[in-house]
C-alpha cells in the first residue's frame, strides 16, 4: 500500500529529530499566522495561482531564502561536527548521518540556492530590461517555479521521512547504485534533482525566447544591457547542459529501478561514464551560476560610477567565450581517474584559457570605475568583496587546472576552499549586491545601509575565517567529507578556526535576515521618493515606478542606444511619449501549482515504490497538461481608462509622501 | 535620492589589514606545522616535482593577480564619488590599447603556463616508470570497504592498513577496488590515484626520505570513509627484510580469506598476511569482468 | 476568443511586427511559440545524443551474452524505418490541408499518421517481448541495457505523440481550422518528424552498425 515507507522512516537521531520538528513547527506557525491575517484568498490570487514574473520572482528569492537557512545548517553542523570530532571524541552526530548532511548541502545549495537566485533574478529583471510586459511563455515560466519549489518540498520531506542520499551531491555510482546504497536516500536526491532540473530546462527555453523575440523597438543585440547579455548566455547554456543531466539521472534511476547496467560494477557497466557526464553537464551548472552574477556586477559598476561600463564589446565577447568554454573542460573534475596525460593535458589547457575572457572582465569592471564617480553603497561593496575573493579563488583554480597539482589536492579541503570561494565570492556575494541593488525597484523602498554594511563586515571576515586555513589544511593531507580524524594530523584548530569563521557568516547572514524585517517595518523612512529611481540607474527598469505596475510599462520604451534611460536623462534621446493603448496580460491560473504539487507527490511515491500513487499523478499531470494545452489563449484585458487609473493611483500615493 | 556618504578610507583600511592579515598567516602557519604540511615538504622526489610546479604556476598568477589588487584599491581611493581630485570622465568607454594589453597579456601569460603544463604533465604522469639506480618494487593495492588492502606480489606477503617499503625505492603501485570509487593518496610521496573496481590504475612513488607518511582515501565510499588511513613506512634495506621476514607467522591469505576480509568493517587495525594465492590481484579486478559461473 | 473557423493566410504566420501594443497577441504567439519548441527539439536532441554517447561506449559489453549480431533483425527495423516515413509523409499532408483549411482532411491523414505510429509502437513492443522471453532482458548486459533504453526512450517520444495526436484531431473535430489549432498542428508536426529523424540515427547507428 504504501510501497517501501514503513514508521521505522519517521526514526531519526536526536540532531535530527530537532530539525524535523523545527521545521514542522515553523511550517504550522506560518499556516496560524495566515489564517490569523486572514490571507488566505490573498495568498491564492496574488501569489499562488500568478503568472507574472515579478511576483515569480519574488517567490523564488522566498524559497531561496528558505533553502538558504538549510543549506547552512547543513554546512555549521558539518563545521562542528569537524571542529569537535577528534581522537577519541566522536563528535556529536553519526557518520551515516555526516554523509546525509553533506550531500544535502551540495545539493540545497546548488540547486536550490544558486539556480533558485538565479532564475529568481531572471523573472524579477530581464522583462523589464529589455522593455517587454512579459515572459515568451507565461504559464510555462509559472511552471518551471512550481517544479522547483517541488524539488527543494521534497528534500525537506527527506528530512522527516527516512533518509537522503549519502553519496554526495552528485551521487557517483558505484556508490550511489543499488548494490552501494539500496535504501530511499539516491531515490530522493533523484527525484529531487531531476524534478528542478525540467523546470530549469523549461525556464531556459523560456527565457531565450523572451531575450530573442520580445525586446522593446529599437534594443538590437548590442543595445542590450550587458545583464541580459549574460542572461542570454545563461540560458544558452541551461537548453545544452540541463539534458544531459535529465539524460544522466534518468539512466541512474532506470539503473536503480529496472535493473540495468549502465553504472554497475557487474554487467558490464561503466560507472566512469557517469562521472564523463554528470561532468559534462556539471561544469556548464557552474557558469549557468556565475554569468548572470557577472551580468549584475556589470550592472552595479556602471550605475554607482556614473560612467559607462568600459568596453561593452569586450564583455560580450568575453561572455560569449566564457560560456562556448565551459563546453570544453568536464574533464579537469577528474583529472585523478587514469586518463592519458595526453587527455589530461587538451583540458587543463582549455581551462586556463577560460582565465583570460574571465580576465578581461575584470580589468573592464575597474577601469569603468577609473575616472568615474565611484559611490560605495553596499552593492559596490559587494562587488568589492566578490573582486578580492573571486580573483584569488580563481587563482587557485589554474593550480588546480594543473594535472599534477591536482593530483596532490584534488578532493582535499584545497578544493572546498576554491570552489566556495567561487560560489560564495561569485555567485552568492552576486546575489546580495543584485538584492540590495534592485529591491527598492519591486518595493519601493530601500534595504537599510548601515545593517549592511554590518552584514558586509562579517561576511567578509567570516569568509576570510572559514575557508582559507582550508587551503593549508589540504596540503596537510585532509580531504574532503571527513567526520572524524586523528588528533596526530594537527589539524583540529584549524578546523576549530573554520568553526569560528562559519560562526561570524551567521552572524552576517542572521543581521541580513533582521535588516529585511527592519527595513520592512522602517520603510516609510526609507521610500523611494525618485519613483522609481533611486540609484540615478541607466537602464529601463529604472524608467517605470516602484513597484512596476503589473504591465511594466504603460507605454512600450523604444530605444536607440545602451543605457537609454542615462541618455534620456542626459538629453541624448527623447523623452517617450505618452501613448495609451489596450494592454492583453495573461490570465491567473492555478494549473501551474498543481502540477508542481503533483510532482511532488510523484516524486515522493517513486521514492517510496508506491507504484499506484506514481501513476495516479503521472497521469493526473498528463491530465492537467492536456487540458491546459486544449484550452484557448486566455487573456485578459487592461482597457486605457484602467491603465490611466493605474498610473494615477500611483502619482497621489506619491504625492502623499511628499 | 541622494546617495548616502560612505567611509571610503574606513572601508580600505579594514579591507587591507584583513588582506595582510592573510598573507602574514600562511608564512605563520608554515612555521608552526611544518613537516605536518605534507604537500609543501615532500619526502619524495615526486612530490617535490609537483609542489614546484605549484610555486611556478603560483607566482606566475601573482603577476597577474598583485597589479589587479593595487589597481582596486587605488581607483576606489582616487575615484571615490566625493574626492574632488578624481577626474570624471564619464564616456571613457573604450580604449584600444588597453584592451590589447588585457587580452593580450594573458593569452600570453596562458601559453607559457600551457607549455609548463603540458611538460610536467607528462613527466609527472603517474602510469610513467621512475629513473632510478635501484630496481623497481610492486605493491598491489585494493581499496575495500573501509580499508586498504596491500599485497606484495614478488615478497608473497599481504598487509591491511599498513605498508613498508625501502627508501629510494621506486615503488609501482598497481590499484584497484573492490568497493565504491576510491582514491589512494599518500601526499607526502605523490599525488593521489583514483582506486576503481573492475580497473586497474597505476602510480609510480618514491620515498626519498626514511619515515612513516600517512596516507588515505580522498574519495568517499561510504560510512566507514573517514576510518580508511594507512601508514606507509619508508625504511632501510635490512629494516625492510626484517618485516617482510616477520609475516612469516601470521595468516594465510587465499581467496577465502580475501572474501571474509572483504566484508565490509570500520577502522580496521594493522594485520599482515602470507599470500597464498599469488593470482589473487587478477581475480578480485576480474570478479566483475563475467558472469558468476553456473554450478 | 472567436471559435469560428478563420482562413489562416500564410502571412499570418510569418514573422510578425514584434510589438507588443498589437491587440492581437497571436502573432506573437506563433512565432514565439515555434522558437520556442525548436529549442525544446534541440534539448531532446540532447538527450538522444547522450543516450546515443552511452550506446556507443556500452554497445560491446555484452557480459559474455547475446551481441547486436545474435539479437537484431534489419527486416524488422526497415518495416519500422519505412512507417515512420510515411506517417511523416501522411502528417506532411495533413499540414497542407490545414493550410487549405481543409478540416476533414486534416483529421483523416492525422488519423493516417496515428495508425502508422501506433503499428510502430506495437511492432517495437513485440520485438522487446521477444528479446526478453528469450532471457535476453535489459537486466542481462550493459549493452541490452542501453539498447533498450535508447530504442524505447525513441518509443515513449512516439507514444505521447500518438497522444498528442489524438488529443489534437478531437481539437480539429471540434473547433475546426483556427489560429490556436494551426498553431498546435505546426508544433506537433515539427515534434512528429522529429522523431522520425531519431529514428534514422537509431536505424543507422543501432540496426545496421549492429548487424555488420
Amino acid at each position: 500500500m504504501f510501497g517501501r515507507l514503513t514508521l521505522e522512516a519517521f526514526k531519526h537521531e536526536a540532531s535530527q529529530n530537532i530539525a524535523v520538528l523545527s521545521m514542522v513547527l515553523g511550517g504550522i506557525a506560518l499556516i496560524c499566522l495566515i489564517s490569523y491575517l486572514k490571507a488566505w484568498k490573498w495568498l491564492w490570487t496574488e501569489w499562488l495561482t500568478t503568472v507574472d514574473p515579478k511576483r515569480i520572482g519574488i517567490m523564488y528569492i522566498v524559497v531561496v531564502l528558505i533553502m538558504f537557512f538549510k543549506g547552512f545548517s547543513d554546512a555549521l553542523i558539518m563545521r562542528l561536527q569537524q571542529a569537535l570530532s577528534v581522537g577519541d571524541s566522536q563528535g556529536f552526530i553519526s557518520s551515516s548521518h555526516f554523509q546525509e548532511v553533506f550531500s544535502a548541502h551540495g545539493t540545497t545549495m546548488i540547486f536550490f540556492v544558486g539556480m533558485g537566485a538565479m532564475f529568481g533574478l531572471m523573472n524579477l529583471i530581464v522583462p523589464l530590461q529589455i522593455g517587454a510586459r512579459d515572459v515568451a511563455f507565461p504559464f510555462l515560466n509559472a511552471v518551471s517555479f512550481w517544479l522547483f519549489a517541488s524539488g527543494a518540498a521534497l528534500s525537506l520531506v527527506s528530512l522527516a521521512l527516512g533518509s537522503f542520499s549519502t553519496a554526495g551531491w552528485l551521487s557517483y555510482p558505484p556508490l550511489s547504485g543499488l548494490q552501494y546504497s539500496p535504501n530511499e536516500g539516491v531515490d530522493y536526491w533523484i527525484w529531487v534533482v531531476q524534478i528542478a532540473g525540467v523546470g530549469s530546462t523549461l525556464g531556459g527555453i523560456n527565457f531565450l525566447v523572451t531575450i530573442l523575440k520580445m525586446r522593446c523597438p529599437g534594443m538590437t543585440l548590442m543595445k542590450m544591457p550587458i545583464f541580459i547579455w549574460s542572461a542570454l548566455c545563461t540560458m544558452a547554456l541551461v537548453v545544452l547542459a540541463f539534458p544531459i543531466l535529465t539524460a544522466t539521472l534518468y539512466m541512474l534511476t532506470l539503473d536503480r529501478y529496472l535493473l540495468t547496467h549502465f553504472f554497475t560494477v557487474d554487467g558490464g557497466g561503466n560507472y566512469m561514464m557517469y562521472v564523463n557526464l554528470i561532468w559534462a553537464w556539471g561544469h556548464p551548472e557552474v557558469y549557468i551560476l556565475i554569468l548572470p552574477m557577472f551580468g549584475v556586477f556589470s550592472e552595479i559598476v556602471p550605475t554607482f560610477s556614473e560612467k559607462r561600463l568600459f568596453g561593452y564589446v569586450s564583455m560580450v565577447w568575453a561572455l560569449i567565450l566564457i560560456a562556448f568554454y565551459s563546453f570544453i573542460v568536464w574533464l579537469h573534475h577528474f583529472f585523478t581517474m587514469g586518463a592519458s596525460p595526453k587527455v589530461n593535458v587538451f583540458f587543463a589547457v582549455m581551462t586556463i584559457i577560460i582565465a583570460i575572457p574571465t580576465g578581461v572582465k575584470i580589468f573592464n569592471w575597474l577601469f569603468t570605475k577609473f575616472r568615474g564617480r565611484v559611490h560605495f553603497t553596499s552593492p559596490m561593496l559587494w562587488f568589492f568583496a566578490f573582486l578580492l575573493n573571486f580573483t584569488v579563488a580563481g587563482m587557485t583554480g589554474i593550480l588546480l587546472s594543473a594535472p599534477p597539482v591536482d593530483f596532490q589536492v584534488h578532493n582535499s579541503l584545497f578544493l572546498i576552499a576554491h570552489f566556495h570561494g567561487m560560489v560564495i565570492g561569485g555567485v552568492l556575494f552576486g546575489f546580495f549586491a543584485a538584492f540590495t541593488y534592485w529591491f527598492p525597484k519591486y518595493t519601493g523602498f530601500v534595504l537599510d545601509e548601515k545593517l549592511n554594511r554590518y552584514a558586509f563586515w562579517c561576511w567578509s571576515g567570516g569568509f576570510l575565517l572559514a575557508f582559507m586555513p582550508l587551503y593549508m589544511l589540504g596540503f596537510m593531507g585532509a580531504t574532503r567529507r571527513l567526520d572524524h580524524y586523528d588528533a596526530s594530523t594537527g589539524w583540529q584548530p584549524l578546523f576549530i578556526v573554520v568553526g569560528i569563521g562559519s560562526i561570524v557568516i551567521l552572524c552576517g547572514a542572521s543581521i541580513q535576515l533582521f535588516g529585511l524585517f527592519w527595513s520592512i517595518k522602517n520603510r516609510k523612512k526609507n521610500w523611494d521618493r525618485t519613483d522609481g529611481d533611486p540609484w540615478n540607474g541607466r537602464t529601463l527598469e529604472w524608467a517605470t515606478t516602484s513597484p512596476p505596475p503589473i504591465y511594466n510599462f504603460a507605454v512600450i520604451p523604444t530605444v536607440d542606444q545602451l543605457d537609454p534611460l542615462w541618455a534620456i536623462k542626459r538629453g541624448h534621446s527623447p523623452k517617450p511619449e505618452k501613448r495609451y493603448e489596450d494592454i492583453h496580460l495573461p490570465k491567473n491560473t492555478p494549473m501551474a501549482m498543481y502540477i508542481g504539487a503533483l510532482s511532488l507527490v510523484f516524486g515522493f511515491a517513486m521514492t517510496w515504490h508506491i507504484w499506484w500513487m506514481a501513476i495516479v499523478s503521472l497521469v493526473a499531470i498528463l491530465i492537467a497538461i492536456i487540458i491546459r494545452l486544449s484550452g484557448d489563449d486566455e487573456h485578459e484585458i487592461i482597457t486605457i481608462a484602467q491603465v490611466k487609473e493605474i498610473e494615477a493611483a500611483h502619482k497621489r500615493k506619491m504625492e502623499s509622501y511628499e | 535620492m541622494k546617495m548616502p556618504k560612505h567611509p571610503v578610507f574606513t572601508m580600505l583600511f579594514f579591507t587591507g589589514v584583513m588582506v595582510l592579515a592573510i598573507l602574514i598567516m600562511q608564512p605563520l602557519q608554515i612555521l608552526h606545522y611544518h613537516e605536518k604540511i605534507a604537500v609543501l615538504f615532500p619526502k619524495g622526489i615526486i612530490a617535490l616535482k609537483q609542489r614546484n610546479l605549484l610555486f611556478i604556476i603560483q607566482v606566475l598568477m601573482l603577476l597577474i593577480i598583485i597589479p589587479v589588487y593595487i589597481l582596486t584599491f587605488i581607483f576606489s581611493w582616487i575615484y571615490r564619488a566625493d574626492n574632488p581630485k578624481g577626474k570624471y570622465d564619464p564616456d571613457l568607454v573604450d580604449n584600444k590599447i588597453a584592451e590589447y594589453i588585457w587580452w593580450g597579456v594573458p593569452c600570453l601569460m596562458v601559453l607559457i603556463v600551457s607549455i609548463l603544463i603540458g611538460i610536467k604533465t607528462y613527466e609527472l604522469d603517474p602510469f610513467k616508470a621512475i629513473e632510478s639506480k635501484k630496481k623497481e618494487m610492486t605493491i598491489q593495492v585494493v581499496a575495500l570497504q573501509w580499508k586498504w588492502l596491500f599485497i606484495y606480489p614478488e615478497e608473497k606477503i599481504a598487509s591491511v592498513n599498513f605498508l613498508q617499503f625501502p627508501v629510494d625505492t621506486p615503488i609501482r603501485f598497481e590499484i584497484t577496488a573492490d568497493a565504491p570509487m576510491n582514491s589512494f593518496w599518500i601526499p607526502s610521496l605523490g599525488g593521489q590515484i583514483y582506486a576503481m573496481p573492475k580497473m586497474k590504475t597505476v602510480l609510480n612513488l618514491i620515498a626519498n626520505e626514511a619515515g612513516d607518511f600517512r596516507g588515505s582515501s580522498a574519495n568517499i565510499s561510504g560510512d566507514g570513509f573517514a576510518g580508511m588511513t594507512f601508514i606507509a613506512r619508508a625504511s632501510s634495506e635490512d629494516q625492510y627484510h626484517q618485516w617482510v621476514s616477520s609475516t612469516k607467522t601470521s595468516k594465510n591469505l587465499d581467496l577465502k580469506e580475501y572474501n571474509k576480509l572483504s566484508a565490509p568493517s570500520k577502522n580496521n587495525p594493522v594485520e599482515m598476511y602470507q599470500l597464498k594465492d599469488e593470482t589473487l590481484f587478477e581475480q578480485i579486478i576480474n570478479k566483475y569482468m563475467h558472469p558468476p559461473k553456473k554450478e | 476568443m472567436s471559435k469560428k473557423p478563420v482562413t489562416i493566410h500564410h502571412q499570418d504566420t510569418l514573422e510578425p511586427h514584434p510589438d507588443t501594443r498589437l491587440p492581437d497577441p497571436h502573432q506573437d504567439t506563433f512565432s514565439k511559440t515555434t522558437q520556442g519548441f525548436w529549442i525544446y527539439l534541440m534539448t531532446d536532441s540532447l538527450l538522444f545524443a547522450t543516450l546515443f554517447c552511452t550506446y556507443g561506449v556500452l554497445h560491446s559489453e555484452t557480459y559474455d551474452g547475446a551481441t547486436s549480431k545474435d539479437l537484431f533483425s534489419l527486416t524488422t527495423a526497415f518495416v519500422e524505418t519505412m512507417i515512420l516515413l510515411v506517417s511523416s509523409v501522411t502528417c506532411g499532408l495533413g499540414m497542407l490541408a490545414a493550410i487549405q483549411n481543409k478540416r476533414k482532411f486534416v483529421i483523416t491523414w492525422l488519423a493516417a499518421s496515428f495508425i502508422l505510429g501506433a503499428s510502430f509502437v506495437a511492432i517495437e513492443i513485440h520485438e522487446f517481448i521477444q528479446l526478453v522471453q528469450d532471457g535476453n532482458s535489459w537486466k542481462e548486459s550493459a549493452f541490452l541495457s542501453s539498447f533498450f533504453t535508447l530504442v524505447s526512450t525513441h518509443g515513449i517520444h512516439v507514444s505521447f505523440g500518438l497522444l498528442w495526436m489524438a488529443v489534437l484531431m478531437a481539437q480539429v473535430y471540434r473547433l475546426g481550422i483556427t489560429v490556436i489549432t494551426f498553431r498546435r498542428l505546426i508544433v506537433f508536426s515539427m515534434f512528429w518528424h522529429f522523431l522520425d529523424l531519431v529514428w534514422i540515427f537509431i536505424f543507422t547507428f543501432v540496426y545496421l552498425l549492429g548487424v555488420i
